[in-house]
């Protein structure tokens, strides 16, 4: 894989400290203007350098081209537990949480049905996917935590969203599913996947630390007492 | 979608009612509620789209309707989770008929789906977690029956439920004396616990009542009904809305990114339960808000809908 990430802009990127500059933030409808005249929309070729992945924040969008690696819970538990290196380079990759629904035909393997599980029960795995195998990307639904947001600070990476339950979107924008490694643990095994226009997938936590589902979480929870309120809750 | 389709006319030269007629039925349902979602969660969804204002919401749901119309025009699973099988049964009086038959015609049935169709089978043994690839088991497929005077026929429910979704439900025994103040704030903080992980905006489904056992079952009943539709007592009716407008305005939205629209529906089934008890479930239903639907005459006359 010696092509370089690619990067092609659609929009202006924002950065954090110009959000905060601008402090002009009064209610949540500006907000959400801002954010649609700042976010960014992205279409990388993988695999991704940490040029590229840097110039990602929150709630940006981003479309992948080019090679995606699957992985699930057993697929990680032999890197980690049982350690065993990953039979092909993760440099730069993008690894998608998988829950594939494929079929051998003769030597080849043909996509069912590949739709995304969720990434809270992987957390403990994604600190060490970017700092020993150089990842940069995971995809996934419902983000990670502290741990994960740590790595990708330290070693340029990030957390990018996809819709759950897509899985008739995302299948079509597999390609092929171009080889699948440790076949003995499928379907949980290490699937090496050709996408075109692989998204849209939302920059849910960056390399700068910004953590999108803890923002809402957070503003959730400021807006708990008014909800209690009404309900005539008491605490 | 939305018309009740006429597999098998019945009548002349049709089979009678059978057994295999169920399997087969049994089958086709699995399928069809894995491809085809229901019109009132479509409608769910457009409105939701409508409504949305943050840009990265709206983008979500654009990509929740896309999808629906992918599967619909490839004839593709809406999600690869294919869930653990639950089928729903009301015998009518006025059809008799051997439960015992029925229940294995529906195990056999959700296997074949699982082999024919074929996709990926989830069931699993809870300790050794050896997955037998056939969405069926020890306990599998949960069929729960009801019996309904007056009826002519068999109507099956098929609901193909999901993990992401009902890993999030949850349930608590309160007492008398929290009241249903405790009761509103326990939906609340699970939803508010679920976060993005139940694949957002889905049904909140909520038993209140019962035992420890039933309330959970109410819970699923109330993921079961049509998106929106209301509880038949008014109390309840009015709760259903209360929360639903409590649980949007926490701003979770679409696939807890943020956004106006975190669930589609409340939806609330209640039991009498005992002078000591409070009981309270939440199940919690995503998006892809899949259910099956057909009715099964004597005459062998198979009717689809939702």
């Amino acid at each position: 894989m010696g092509f370089e990430g690619k990067v092609k802009a659609e929009v202006k990127v924002k950065t954090k400290a110009k959000a905060k500059i601008k402090g002009q933030v009064k209610t949540i409808n500006h907000y959400i203007i801002r954010m649609e005249k700042e976010m960014a929309t992205y279409h990388l070729m993988t695999p991704l350098t940490e040029d590229v992945v840097r110039k990602l924040y929150v709630r940006d969008a981003v479309f992948l081209n080019g090679t995606i690696f699957g992985i699930r819970d057993l697929t990680q538990i032999r890197i980690f537990h049982h350690k065993t290196d990953p039979p092909v380079s993760l440099q730069g990759a993008a690894c998608i949480h998988t829950a594939p629904s494929l079929k051998k035909v003769g030597d080849r393997w043909e996509k069912i049905c590949v739709g995304t599980t969720t990434s809270g029960r992987m957390d403990r795995f994604t600190p060490g996917l970017m700092e020993k195998y150089g990842v940069r990307a995971i995809i996934g639904k419902g983000g990670q935590y502290q741990a994960s947001l740590e790595a990708m600070k330290m070693f340029g990476g990030c957390y990018l969203a996809i819709v759950g339950g897509a899985a008739a979107l995302e299948t079509n924008q597999i390609v092929e599913v171009e080889k699948v490694y440790w076949e003995d643990i499928h379907p949980e095994a290490l699937y090496q996947f050709k996408v075109k226009d692989f998204g849209p997938l939302t920059v849910a936590m960056d390399s700068h630390g910004n953590h999108l589902y803890y923002e809402v979480r957070a503003e959730a929870e400021k807006r708990l007492p008014e909800i209690y309120k009404r309900l005539g809750i008491t605490t | 979608m939305g018309k009740e389709i006429f597999l098998n006319e019945g009548g002349k030269g049709m089979a009678p009612f059978s057994y295999p007629l169920v399997e087969e039925t049994a089958k086709e349902l699995y399928i069809r509620a894995l491809k085809i979602l229901p019109p009132d969660v479509r409608e769910a969804l457009k409105k939701a789209y409508d409504k949305e204002t943050n840009p990265t919401g709206k983008e979500t749901l654009k990509t929740i309707l896309q999808n629906v119309e992918v599967a619909d025009n490839q004839n593709m699973l809406i999600c690869q989770d294919t869930g653990l099988p639950i089928y729903m049964v009301k015998i009518g009086s006025r059809f008799p008929v051997d439960g015992a038959r029925v229940a294995s015609a529906l195990k056999e049935g959700a296997k074949r789906a699982t082999l024919e169709h074929p996709f990926r089978g989830s069931s699993t043994h809870p300790v050794t977690r050896v997955n037998p690839q056939t969405s069926v088991g020890e306990g599998l497929p949960i069929i729960y029956w009801e019996f309904v005077p007056e009826n002519d026929y068999l109507d099956i429910l098929m609901i193909p439920k999901g993990s992401g979704s009902e890993n999030m439900s949850a349930m608590k025994m309160f007492i008398p004396a929290d009241g249903i103040a405790a009761v509103k704030k326990f939906v609340i903080d699970t939803v508010l616990q679920s976060g993005a992980n139940p694949c957002p905006p889905g049904v909140i489904g909520v038993g209140i009542g019962g035992t420890a056992d039933l309330v959970g079952k109410l819970a699923k009943e109330a993921i079961a009904r049509p998106v929106g539709s209301h509880n038949h007592d008014p109390f309840f009716a009015k709760m259903e809305d209360e929360l639903y407008e409590a649980i949007n305005s926490l701003g979770f939205g679409p696939m807890g990114l943020g956004g106006a629209v975190s669930t589609l529906a409340v939806h609330i089934e209640w039991a009498y339960t005992h002078i000591t008890l409070n009981p309270v479930a939440v199940n919690t239903q995503c998006w892809p808000a899949r259910r099956a639907r057909a009715k099964i005459y004597p005459d062998g006359k198979v009717e689809y809908g939702f």
